[in-house]
């Protein structure tokens, strides 16, 4: 059945599969291991960037197309439930609504960026998707009608989910159980669904002529695939993907605006999840997932202690600066690309082959 | 260069089109020619920045997304040469201007061109060949290079003022003309006249003009293109230097992320050029600060996108954009 | 300067392999030029001809073997620095630049000129006696030129500056049989000055003509190698090695 489920594609290492079991464990369990308000806001956040990561993955790892517009359909998703909750009022048909329709609205962009990536060669390719994140990142800030502009738009979620609801008095195993719990759990259980299906479609015959067009796009089509429907939809399904992941975003934070989804950093922070887990894995994106945002929310601390600790040479003091995390962070993730190319799970696949080889 | 009877204009034809295009919607002919003037002062610029990029990617198939870094850190190096010499900006002599203006702009291409012998050492050589790490790598040497400027200038955006004698604008008719505009122009035409002398008199532009068509060619004529290509990457950088003091004097300020933020228009520019063309550059740069501008008056919610519609349009006239390069 | 070594060859190959990728083309390639002489590389498509050429070249590198050029060991190096040896390479694909004008790709060739007043003025004479065309489209983009043109001025290229070894990659490719009698001509011309030479072709009339030494190639290895005249008394073995009589 652990088959089925995971569509034969096993962690392949002991120690990546004890890494995995750990990762799903915590999360299933984060509110009652992790007390606190941060910390659950951080397995939240780990939840919806393995959903993002892991689609992100699916066009760059498994296709190899370089796209930087993977943002645009994030946000999408999210301004989805943020408009509708907005204009329609916190019920579940809204969520349904809004949902819909930034599903359909990725849809047919990613089929016209899809179409229009085949018509030019992959480097511009990837510059265009720049283009046009920057170019929907303004868009939404400018109508600020529809999208709350730089501010964003704040909104009321259904009953169940939002923090005030809570249906017991008593705590259980010590945690209140409310809606933001639920909400929690919501977006567990979707997670783990969609990472489910990504791992079905990777390992599909589809996802297989995929990997087979990323090694030889002239031999594939010389064996008679059609190149154009396979990367368009590929593009199409990795979008939809995200727009899914947009929506757990909205649906937590309550809250959404330009810098939210679209901005160039959360870009980057796919980039650099996707390489340092491991591409074309589709469990690269849930470690490096973790490894990231507990680096993010508590890397700041560490360089704090660093910086207080180095007063005495200021320019040392300034470059671990907490403010200055991304700077680390970017000479990691340059490092990765060359010492790691593949991943955390790359290396520990090769380590376990080598063992059992 | 082919050729004159053989040159191919229509692409050159697209400038002076797009502004008599868009003469009827702005109605004044004066508001027209301010707009227009500020569109070819911004699209000098953006070649001055594109150029390097697009020879590195026509000769060497490197493909540079921290191009921006360059702009940003010549740009910040201008802000604290210039702060120094305060008398000399404040003056309401020219030559005196001329004197805090220069040297800012030799300094600046110096630290970046020297920045970028490392970084094509250091970041870009290792992945020669290699497109998705290239991506990659020199995204990530464009975000620390973006942090290492905020460590050593600060977070906060710098005030970048025009010396005195080049603030204020001429009057032309019912038009006003900013000066500094006008300089933008000229710097940007001497630094297209240099390159292109440069490409079509002296061996070292024809060893480059080969290189873009053919690299293995070139090599098994005996000539080590490898070299030659730091030296491209480095003019390229110190260009993209000079190009971004010249932006940072044109808004008047500098921040940290104006790398990224230009790198866009770059990209857009030399898509629609023709990844390796000079002269593409210019065209794609000049439409592009045209249409910036043109947008930015008519309609300003759709300034960046109407710079993509007008990128999409040009790539489905001609894929490779306007002035393909040979053997590609 | 090149020394010969006592054999009179200025090239030799001995045991040379060569990957490309997953690839194992050449297979253990012997193969000697000797000083010269006009060497000819037969053998049917496929059979390594072209790898053997753009692995003595460095453009590929050899996985195994060695290859020696006027004595000196130059398997492992560089494209620039086998080129700045003195060894001029045709390819099959010419590698003629098309947006820049016959004059520049000359210019390009002429490593010691750094602006075209500083060509030999009598040496591109005599390339003008030899290709015509060279002369007559001095100033035109090379890429306007008909296939025979432009095969001209890719040997003409080779020959803008004294070299001790030419290797050419099928001039006669594509070309109408009248061009070809040029081509084998101004080879022929070649041949008398001096120069050695190693040709891959796949016409007769170039081989029977200008061959001194010939090399047989098939399946990533030479298989017969010997004297050009040996060769054209021998019909039998012409038909097996070739399939068909000089």
């Amino acid at each position: 059945m652990l088959n089925r489920l995971l569509s034969n594609d096993y962690p392949r290492s002991k120690v990546l599969a004890v890494i995995l079991v750990a990762i799903f464990l915590g999360l299933a369990f984060a509110p009652f291991l992790f007390p606190g308000v941060k910390a659950l806001s951080v397995a939240a956040k780990v939840l919806i960037f393995v959903v993002l990561v892991a689609s992100f993955d699916l066009l760059l790892g498994y296709t190899g197309i370089v796209s930087f517009a993977h943002t645009m359909f994030f946000g999408i998703g999210a301004y989805g439930i943020a408009v509708a909750t907005t204009r329609l009022g916190p019920t579940w048909t809204a969520l349904g609504v809004g949902l819909g329709g930034a599903l359909v609205l990725s849809l047919l962009l990613s089929l016209a960026v899809g179409l229009f990536s085949l018509r030019v060669r992959a480097i511009f390719f990837a510059m265009i998707t720049l283009a046009v994140a920057a170019a929907f990142q303004t868009l939404a800030s400018q109508l600020s009608d529809i999208t709350g502009g730089e501010d964003g738009l704040t909104f009321k979620v259904p009953e169940l989910l939002s923090p005030s609801f809570e249906p017991f008095e008593e705590p259980f195993l010590g945690v209140t159980i409310d809606g933001r719990l639920i909400c929690y759990y919501l977006l567990f259980v979707a997670a783990v669904a969609l990472v489910l299906a990504l791992l079905r479609i990777v390992n599909s015959p589809f996802g297989r002529v995929l990997q087979a067009i990323r090694e030889n796009e002239f031999r594939a089509e010389a064996i008679g695939y059609r190149v154009v429907v396979y990367r368009t939809t590929s593009s199409v399904l990795s979008a939809l993907f995200a727009t899914l992941a947009g929506a757990m975003l909205a649906l937590w934070l309550r809250y959404n605006g330009p810098d939210t989804s679209l901005s160039f950093e959360i870009m980057m922070d796919c980039l650099l999840i996707v390489v340092i887990g491991g591409m074309g894995t589709i469990y690269g994106s849930a470690i490096g997932a973790v490894l990231f945002l507990v680096a993010q929310s508590y890397l700041q601390d560490l360089l704090r202690l660093g910086s207080e600790a180095t007063a005495g040479l200021p320019w040392l003091s300034a470059l671990l600066s907490p403010d200055r995390w991304l700077l680390w962070l970017g000479v990691l993730f340059v490092l990765s690309v060359y010492y790691f190319p593949t991943g955390v799970v790359g290396r520990l696949r090769a380590a376990a082959a080598r063992k059992a080889g | 260069m082919t050729a004159v009877r053989d040159f191919d204009w229509k692409p050159l034809a697209l400038v002076p089109a797009l502004a008599l295009l868009v003469l009827p919607f702005v109605g004044s002919p004066s508001t027209w020619l301010t707009l227009t003037v500020a569109g070819l002062a911004m699209g000098m610029i953006i070649f001055i920045i594109a150029s390097g990029l697009t020879l590195v990617f026509g000769l060497m198939d490197v493909l540079n997304f921290g191009h921006g870094v360059f702009i940003a850190l010549g740009a910040f190096v201008a802000t604290s040469v210039l702060g120094a010499m305060g008398d000399y900006t404040q003056s309401a002599e020219l030559w005196r201007n001329l004197l805090a203006v220069l040297p800012a702009m030799l300094v600046a291409m110096a630290v970046a061109g020297a920045v970028g012998l490392a970084f094509e050492r250091f970041i870009v050589r290792p992945v020669y060949g290699q497109h998705l790490k290239q991506i990659l790598i020199t995204m990530g040497g464009m975000i620390i290079g973006e942090e290492l400027i905020k460590v050593i200038w600060g977070p906060a955006q710098i005030p970048l003022p025009l010396p005195e004698a080049m603030r204020g604008s001429l009057l032309v008719g019912d038009a006003a003309i900013e000066k500094y505009r006008l300089i933008a122009v000229a710097v940007g035409l001497v630094v297209f006249g240099l390159l292109a002398w440069t490409l079509s008199r002296t061996k070292v532009g024809l060893l480059i003009r080969a290189g873009v068509q053919d690299r293995e060619m070139v090599e098994s004529l005996g000539y080590r293109i490898r070299r030659l290509f730091v030296g491209v990457f480095v003019v390229g950088s110190a260009l993209a230097g000079l190009g971004g003091v010249m932006w940072g004097l044109y808004q008047q300020n500098v921040i940290p992320q104006m790398g990224a933020q230009v790198n866009v228009l770059i990209f857009i520019v030399i898509i629609i050029g023709g990844l390796g063309s000079t002269g593409g550059a210019l065209i794609g740069a000049l439409l592009v600060g045209l249409m910036a501008n043109y947008t930015g008056f008519l309609v300003p919610k759709v300034a960046l996108f109407s710079n993509i519609a007008l990128m999409v349009a040009i790539l489905l006239w001609r894929p490779q954009g306007v002035y393909p390069v040979a053997n590609r | 300067m090149t020394t010969i070594n006592n054999t009179g060859n200025l090239l030799e190959l001995q045991g040379v392999h060569t990957h490309i990728g997953a690839y194992h083309i050449l297979h253990g390639v012997d193969l000697a030029v000797p000083k010269g002489q006009l060497t000819m590389l037969l053998g049917r498509n496929g059979a390594g001809k072209t790898t053997t050429l753009r692995t003595i070249m460095g453009l590929w590198h050899a996985s195994q073997g060695s290859i020696h050029f006027g004595g000196r060991d130059i398997t492992a190096m560089n494209t620039p620095a086998i080129a700045s040896l003195n060894i001029a390479y045709v390819p099959e694909n010419m590698g003629i630049f098309a947006d820049l004008t016959v004059k520049e790709n000359m210019l390009l060739a002429a490593r010691s000129a750094s602006n075209a007043a500083q060509m030999d003025e009598a040496r591109l004479q005599w390339i003008f006696k030899l290709f015509p065309a060279v002369e007559k489209f001095w100033n035109h983009p090379a890429g306007k030129l008909s296939g025979g043109q432009k095969q001209m001025v890719a040997v003409s290229r080779a020959i803008v500056e004294p070299r001790d070894l030419l290797i050419v990659d099928e001039p006669s490719k594509g070309l109408a049989p009248a061009i070809i009698n040029n081509m084998i001509d101004a080879f022929d011309q070649l041949k008398k000055s001096g120069v050695t030479i190693l040709l891959v072709e796949q016409n007769i009339n170039f081989a029977k003509r200008l061959g001194d030494t010939v090399a047989v190639m098939d399946n990533g290895q030479v298989v017969h190698a010997g004297s050009m005249a040996a060769l054209a008394e021998d019909e039998a073995l012409q038909r097996s090695l070739l399939g068909l009589a000089l």
